[in-house]
């Protein structure tokens, strides 16, 4: 492993030349990338955070090596050949095309090397597949993009919520040249909230998806795991060191597959547990919410937040989507129609599209909200709105 | 590349349906070659707008839709597209002119199975011009993405497969009957150039694993069509089950791409180290064990959907256990070199790298076996790394190689020797600044199939587009050079290459039109 390169270091280093060749230093700098760019030459795997990444980090290196060695060994006699029997130095070709004890050794010996490196790969294996005796369960299911947290415990208010992507679209929207935002440590590798989970405790991961295949992959834990509809999967982590860690989705999963990340924040059990009492005094508040009046311009800008949250991927900043794929809301029969109509589809989604039922994963609130800000938005002037008290009400019904 | 040669009576017809109506191997294994080149440049555009969108972090050229279609159309086209017909191109010319066979055994046939390929991906590339785009689920096109949540123009993608599907059991048909029934007396199994027996198995392979990859689509085309819910859980299916269908079609696809490229550096390597192939048997079982092996890996794909245990270590081992013929074939190639008299030609350097380079993406297909490291690989950039060594280096080398070396007896001419050895260098370098960082970048933690990545991935994703660029670019001084010796150049003599051996370089260059009209006498 090469040590990375860290913008101090350079900065430093930079420092500490005399002043005649900083300006060789700074052409340099910018013809290999700005220094932002030279931050980071990962080049191996990292080690994670727990014994069962540590274990598969060991036996990563223990592969790289005994490959390291076989191609010493066969690139070694390949060059020596390339030199040593060259026409043009006059080698004359042997005779010989056949050797059964070479090759009975050549074929016997990689068999012993298979069967040393089977062993501990299957060590590791059966403690990766070990998900017995977790102190908590949480369900991970995958959406179209981004994914759902809920935690499994009889005890108070439910909390489920989404992790969605945080990095603003202005970062990573650069077509035709345009840099509207800088773009962020953490570009494309921060959610608005983080699965959390307490340290050195077994945490189960119960994983499935609502449409797609997706995959939840956390390079620290050493868990990928694919989260495929109608399927419960499994896996396990006792995290050893509070922090934030991130990865991603690993599957192909449509448009914005590369933009659903995955953060999880390991804290310390007491940390964990008044987190966790907040959610819970949060999840309550949300129900309460349901039962109080709104007018439409608290609705319409409560909307916006959630239309960008959960609806812009597909039907744009502007309502105007992408036709055919993703219809505009600007102008739409259902968006200018009546109101149940518009509830339905929300609601319900539309079957075999991308559309998705989104009562299962919105709050009555952010329903009501989005359902009023898209009615009223884009040019659509229908001035009515919808209240969370219907919402609530059609999501008990079904 | 074909010869206008009138020496017997019945030469080619003149103009275009010459071609549309020839069933002479020669004329069909050229339209082959020139059509999987005409993909090769096709499929490789579709891999530069990927690397261009990748140059950078941002989404600064394609919108993600149009990437995810970018990366699919460009695996599908260059697995069916390129690399396959160039091997069945390379067949049709060589396997008769190697077995002292006059023509292939199913002549019309032969025709038939070429022609539905221009119009197969024909079909496929018009799909991006539809309405909602084209095929944006990965050339392995993994259900439900690829059904309920596909575009409209899945159903030709569909029915493009199958016409791809029905030529290459043609193709394969014809390749087999033509070994079996029309070689030279006297030449036994046992006698026959690697590259007939690699063909010959790859064939079997073919037959075996077409039938699997329509039966999945057309399962999909249920799902979508017809109510059938084979993959949707949601009706009582199972994506995973497309998943196990497709990778049982998958993972011998993978060496239907690559056995043929192992027949090829056989043939190459003895000649330029003047020396017999070293194990020529063991060549042929080494072959054939990773022809078995090949249909009991399938799911080293699938290791992270959450199979049993069981199945897990099944398949962790059947799939370690490949390293075992693969080494053997390493090894005999470089024992064939050793103790040799080499000189290094275009076809040989392409050879040399292949096993250099190929040996690479053995590494790091043992490391990718290891199930509980493959959690950590498995769907990022060291997985495209290391199928990129394996196919690019690997088979489109190998069929590089093959062209240099026969382009003498197929135009009668030599091709320019520096110009060859400034298309390797250029291709050698450009194809390591290309994929080697993308073993780093996939540790590192980059997933594949995404149109932008965080920050710390940026510097090995620059030098890999960069890499890229300047592979894509020389490829034109190929068709350059082939199109020069095409025109002419320093005639080639009989033998061609001082260490050839082979029925093959006893036909005059250009090879006439009709070869072996009476078989040839076999020592
Ligand atoms: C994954 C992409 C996607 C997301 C995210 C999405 N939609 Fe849609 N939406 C669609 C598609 C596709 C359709 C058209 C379905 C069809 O073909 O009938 C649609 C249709 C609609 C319609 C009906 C429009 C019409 O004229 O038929 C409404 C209203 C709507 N969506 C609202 C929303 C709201 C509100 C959200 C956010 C909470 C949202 N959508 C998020 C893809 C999406
Ligand atoms: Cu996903």
């Amino acid at each position: 492993m090469l040590p990375s390169l860290s913008v101090n270091t350079i900065t430093s280093f930079f420092n500490a030349v005399s002043r005649r060749y900083r300006r060789i230093l700074l052409v340099l700098t910018l013809v290999f990338g700005s220094p932002a760019l030279l931050a980071d030459w990962a080049l191996n795997m990292r080690e994670g955070i727990t014994e069962v990444s540590r274990e598969t980090y060991s036996l990563h290196m223990t592969i790289i090596w005994i490959c390291v060695a076989i191609g010493v060994v066969v690139y070694g006699v390949l060059v020596y050949s390339l030199f040593a029997y060259r026409k043009s130095k006059g080698a004359v070709p042997a005779k010989f095309n056949h050797n059964t004890t070479a090759e009975i050794i050549w074929t016997f010996i990689p068999f012993v090397i298979l069967i040393a490196m089977a062993i501990p790969s299957t060590r590791v294996l059966m403690k990766i597949y070990d998900t017995e005796d977790a102190v908590m369960d949480i369900q991970i299911t995958g959406y179209q993009w981004r994914w759902q947290y809920k935690y499994l415990s009889d005890k108070g208010a439910p909390v489920v919520y989404f992790s969605n992507l945080a990095t603003p679209a202005e970062q990573y929207e650069n077509f035709a040249g345009k840099v509207s935002a800088e773009k962020g440590e953490n570009y494309l590798l921060e959610v608005d909230q983080p699965l959390v989970i307490p340290v050195n405790k077994k945490v189960r991961f119960l994983l499935t998806s609502a449409d797609v295949i997706h995959a939840w992959w956390m390079p620290d834990f050493a868990i990928k795991k694919d989260a495929i509809p109608g399927f419960m999967n499994q896996a396990a982590v006792i995290a050893e060191k509070p922090g934030i860690y991130r990865g991603q989705c690993a599957e192909l999963c449509g448009r914005m597959h590369g933009f659903m990340p995955i953060v999880v924040e390991v804290k310390e059990q007491a940390d964990y547990d008044a987190w966790f009492a907040a959610k819970q005094a949060a999840a309550q508040a949300v129900a309460d919410m349901t039962s109080k009046e709104f007018n439409r311009e608290q609705l319409v800008e409560m909307g916006q937040t959630v239309y960008t949250t959960y609806c812009m991927a597909c039907h744009q900043a502007n309502g105007q989507g992408l036709p055919p794929t993703f219809p505009a809301l600007a102008g739409s029969k259902v968006a200018n129609g009546p109101i149940e109509g518009q509830l339905d589809v929300v609601l319900h989604g539309r079957k075999g599209t991308a559309m998705a039922a989104f009562g299962t994963q919105l709050s009555p609130v952010d329903i009501a909200a989005v359902i009023t800000y898209e009615r009223n938005s884009f040019g659509n002037k229908m001035g009515d709105m919808a209240t969370p008290l219907q919402v609530y009400q059609l999501q008990q019904a079904k | 590349m074909a010869t206008g040669h009138d020496d017997h009576h019945h030469g080619p017809a003149k103009g275009f349906t010459r071609w549309l109506y020839t069933t002479n191997h020669k004329d069909i294994g050229s339209m082959y070659l020139w059509f999987s080149f005409a993909m090769f440049l096709l499929g490789g555009s579709f891999a530069l707008v990927i690397r261009a969108e990748l140059f950078q972090p941002g989404l600064q050229f394609v919108d993600p839709n149009f990437f995810n279609q970018m990366t699919t159309m460009h695996g599908l086209v260059m697995v069916f597209g390129a690399v396959m017909p160039a091997f069945v191109g390379l067949a049709n010319w060589m396997v008769p002119l190697m077995i002292g066979a006059p023509d292939m055994a199913l002549p019309r046939m032969n025709n038939w199975s070429f022609w539905i390929l221009p119009f197969a991906f024909a079909m496929m590339s018009s799909t991006l011009f539809m309405d909602g785009g084209g095929p944006n689920f990965g050339w392995t096109f993994y259900a439900p993405l690829s059904t309920t949540f596909a575009p409209k123009s899945v159903t030709f993608f569909i029915f493009a497969v199958h016409m791809m599907g029905a030529s290459s059991i043609m193709g394969s048909i014809n390749i087999i009957a033509t070994i079996q029934n029309l070689r030279a007396p006297g030449m036994t199994y046992m006698k026959m150039p690697l590259f007939v027996w690699t063909w010959l198995i790859t064939a079997y392979l073919l037959i075996a694993v077409m039938p699997v990859l329509a039966g999945v689509v057309t399962m999909m085309l249920f799902d979508i069509h017809f109510g059938t819910s084979f993959f949707s859980a949601a009706g009582g299916g199972d994506p995973v089950l497309f998943q196990h269908v497709f990778w049982f079609f998958g993972h011998p696809e993978v060496y239907i791409m690559i056995l043929p490229a192992f027949g090829v550096v056989s043939e190459i390597i003895p000649t330029f180290s003047r020396k017999r192939l070293f194990g020529y048997d063991s060549m042929v079982y080494a072959t054939s064990s990773i022809a078995f092996l090949s249909f009991i890996v399938w799911a080293h794909h699938m290791f992270t959907t959450g199979m049993p245990l069981a199945g897990e270590l099944f398949f962790m081992y059947s799939t370690m256990l490949i390293a075992v013929p693969t080494g053997v074939k390493v090894f005999n190639w470089i024992t064939t070199m050793f103790k040799g008299s080499i000189s290094f030609e275009t076809p040989m350097l392409f050879s040399i790298a292949f096993v250099v380079l190929f040996t690479m993406g053995g590494f790091t297909g043992l490391m990718l076996a290891i199930a509980p490291a493959d959690f950590q690989y498995q769907d990022t950039y060291f997985v495209v790394a290391h199928f990129h060594y394996v196919l690019v280096p690997g088979a489109v080398f190998s069929i590089m190689a093959a062209a240099y070396y026969w382009l003498p007896k197929w135009t009668g001419n030599m091709y320019d020797e520096s110009l060859g050895k400034l298309h390797f260098w250029l291709s050698f370098v450009g194809i390591n600044v290309l994929f080697f960082p993308q073993h780093f970048l996939g540790l590192a933690g980059m997933p594949r199939r995404v149109p932008d990545y965080a920050l710390q991935f940026a510097n090995f994703n620059m030098i890999s587009s960069i890499g890229a660029f300047l592979f894509g670019f020389s490829q034109l001084l190929f068709l350059f050079i082939v199109i020069k010796t095409v025109k002419g150049g320093k005639k080639a003599t009989t033998q061609v290459w001082e260490g050839a051996e082979g029925l093959e370089w006893t036909v005059p260059s250009p090879a006439p039109y009709h070869t072996f009209s009476t078989p040839p006498p076999i020592k």
